[in-house]
């Protein structure tokens, strides 16, 4: 039996938490196949081809495909429902908005966000912003999953998959239409990938401040850039800055929380870091709770000295 | 036009919730519910489309046990005309829910439905993504932003790079994001008046629908806890242990 893996990309290279899926569903035990889906993506398709575990790459190459738009990527997967047992994807915003389609498509209840593969038909998935943890069997003929990729390394490099071309006939975007990106350029690294985050909360007061101490430290540390809720709705901070429940999902070596409480929905998207430092002036703040260093300090004074230091 | 709004009763969000010691669930004796703070994002949303003269009616619907009704009568509260309750006291999977309500949009003909784009329980992130593709509609994930014409919707949506914006051909399925907009509170009269609203009971058996789960439960447990850290006395107490104590740096 075989898995079929989406692969998750901008357009132009493949992102690494495909690699991180490819890990994960290695452990189902099933070959592997990738689908890079999308306009122009010979180049997405050969990175692909590279990553350990992989047997072969699919490819479906047309302008319909291009945006990751929901409706025709869901079409094109559901084509293919012949050649599979699983379809997998990280738990990004294309996976997420595709996912479900395909399975409810193959009569298939999807189980979401999974952090651990039990066996072929059984995962680990967390409910109610990580405070519980279940155990969960499919009983469906398709299974359909999309990956937390926090909890999982990447697959290696080194495999030279074969790559094949898929029939992409008939497919159209006519539901949707793609107006605009505005997608934040900054040279950082990804949140979810980054080895180091600085992440900031409302004790940051404004956008100006949140730029003027965290992104220096950022800076020093080649470290991502993470925000409280409240930081990004108050405008300190982009959305695509959020960790959290309902953000993103990280788990770097070192997660720095300046100005933030430590509410149960921000845990849940960083409580698996390796180590994490909390800078906050008020000790009785929650975040110390789960901290491996708390300092207790005003952080328009600790984060100036921090970037000094290091 | 008419707009469906999907809600669901759920612990509150600011409630610690307890796992039972035996593997079977989460402890929900007791707690305090409310309504998906995501739904009541999609309300906001659709009232706002009414007070604009976009939408003429906007219809709430809730697959759940009898006391969904309390949390249907918050929707109506907020400004929602017409409340739909599909009684049931299974545990209804996203799947069952989006074709529970796909029965129901066959019924009631909206141009527009409003889903949250999860549901703060199980955190599934699903039933519009499914509902959408059972009606083989358009749809519209993670929206901070939301226009209607006459034929299209355009939406804005929070991707992981930053925004991105499409255009919906008509009818779609919207899921709601944070940023959309800030819900308004209920007021005491519109409490009370929320009480005369009209409010229909249905079962998942009028649609046909079986909710039977098709994922079975095999344990719930505790998250692994973190080990209790230690506080630093200073900046560069912190920078020497993270460099030769926990060595990331
Ligand atoms: C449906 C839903 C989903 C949510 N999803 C998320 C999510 O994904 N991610 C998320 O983060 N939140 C989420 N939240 C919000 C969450 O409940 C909290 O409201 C939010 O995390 C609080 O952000 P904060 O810690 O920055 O702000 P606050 O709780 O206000 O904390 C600010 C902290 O800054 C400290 N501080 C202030 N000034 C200083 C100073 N000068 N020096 C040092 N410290 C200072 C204060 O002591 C305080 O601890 C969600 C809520 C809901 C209802």
């Amino acid at each position: 039996m075989t898995t079929l893996v989406l692969a998750d990309h901008d357009g132009t290279s493949l992102s690494d938490q495909t690699a991180k899926v490819v890990a994960a569903v290695a452990k189902i035990g099933f070959d592997v196949h990738v689908l890079v889906a999308g306009s122009h993506v010979g180049a997405i398709a050969s990175q692909a081809a590279e990553l350990s575990g992989v047997s072969k790459v699919l490819v479906a190459d047309t302008p319909a495909l291009e945006n990751n738009l929901a409706e025709p990527l869901t079409a094109l997967i559901v084509s293919l429902r012949d050649d599979y047992k699983t379809f997998a994807a990280a738990a990004t915003s294309v996976g997420k908005s595709v996912m479900p389609r395909v399975a409810a498509l193959m009569d298939a209840s999807q189980i979401s966000e999974i952090i651990d593969v039990v066996s072929a038909d059984t995962f680990k998935r967390p409910i109610y912003a990580g405070n519980a943890i279940q155990t969960v069997q499919s009983t469906d003929a398709k299974i359909v999953i999309t990956v937390r990729t926090a909890s999982f390394s990447p697959a290696s490099l080194g495999a030279t998959a074969a790559v094949e071309d898929v029939s992409t006939a008939g497919l159209s975007s006519d539901l949707s239409t793609f107006i605009s990106d505005a997608i934040s350029e900054n040279e950082r690294p990804e949140l979810t990938s980054a080895k180091i985050i600085v992440s900031g909360g409302r004790g940051l007061g404004s956008a100006e401040k949140f730029r003027e101490v965290i992104l220096p430290v950022a800076d020093k540390l080649a470290a991502a850039v993470g925000a409280s809720r409240a930081a990004v709705d108050s405008g300190y901070a982009p959305n695509d800055w959020q960790v959290g429940q309902t953000g993103k999902v990280v788990a770097p070596d070192l997660y720095i929380a300046c100005g933030i409480s430590g509410a149960i929905q921000h845990l849940a998207g960083m409580k698996d870091s390796k180590i994490i430092v909390a800078i906050n002036n008020d000790e009785e703040a929650p975040i110390f709770q789960i901290a491996d260093y708390g300092l207790v300090s005003d952080l328009f004074v600790a984060l100036p000295e921090l970037e000094k230091e290091l | 036009m008419k707009i469906l709004v999907t809600v669901k009763r759920v612990i509150d969000f600011n409630v610690k919730v307890r796992v039972a010691a035996d593997g079977s669930g989460i402890d929900l004796s007791n707690v305090k519910m409310s309504m998906n703070p995501f739904d009541e994002i999609s309300i906001e949303e659709a009232l706002r489309l009414k007070e604009a003269g976009t939408a003429t009616e906007v219809v709430v619907v809730s697959v759940g046990p009898a006391k969904a009704e309390e949390t249907l009568r918050t929707a109506l509260a907020m400004g929602a005309d017409r409340a739909i309750l599909v009684e049931t006291d299974d545990v209804v999977e996203p799947l069952a829910v989006a074709k529970i309500v796909k029965g129901v949009v066959e019924q009631e003909g909206p141009q527009l439905i409003i889903v949250g784009k999860q549901a703060i329980d199980d955190d599934c992130n699903q039933t519009g993504q499914m509902l959408s593709a059972l009606l083989g509609w358009s749809q519209g994930t993670f929206a901070s932003k939301v226009e209607i014409d006459s034929e299209r919707a355009t939406v804005t949506r929070e991707v992981d790079g930053g925004l991105q914006t499409i255009a919906l051909k008509l009818p779609a399925v919207i899921t709601t994001d944070l940023r959309l907009n800030e819900p308004r509170y209920a007021s005491l009269p519109n409490i009370m008046k929320a009480k005369k609203k009209p409010l229909e009971r249905k079962s998942p058996a009028d649609f046909d629908v079986d909710t039977k789960a098709r994922i079975k439960v095999l344990n719930t447990e505790e998250p692994e806890g973190r080990k209790s850290g230690v506080k630093v006395a200073s900046v560069a107490e912190l920078v020497e242990k993270l460099k030769n104590e926990a060595g990331v740096l």
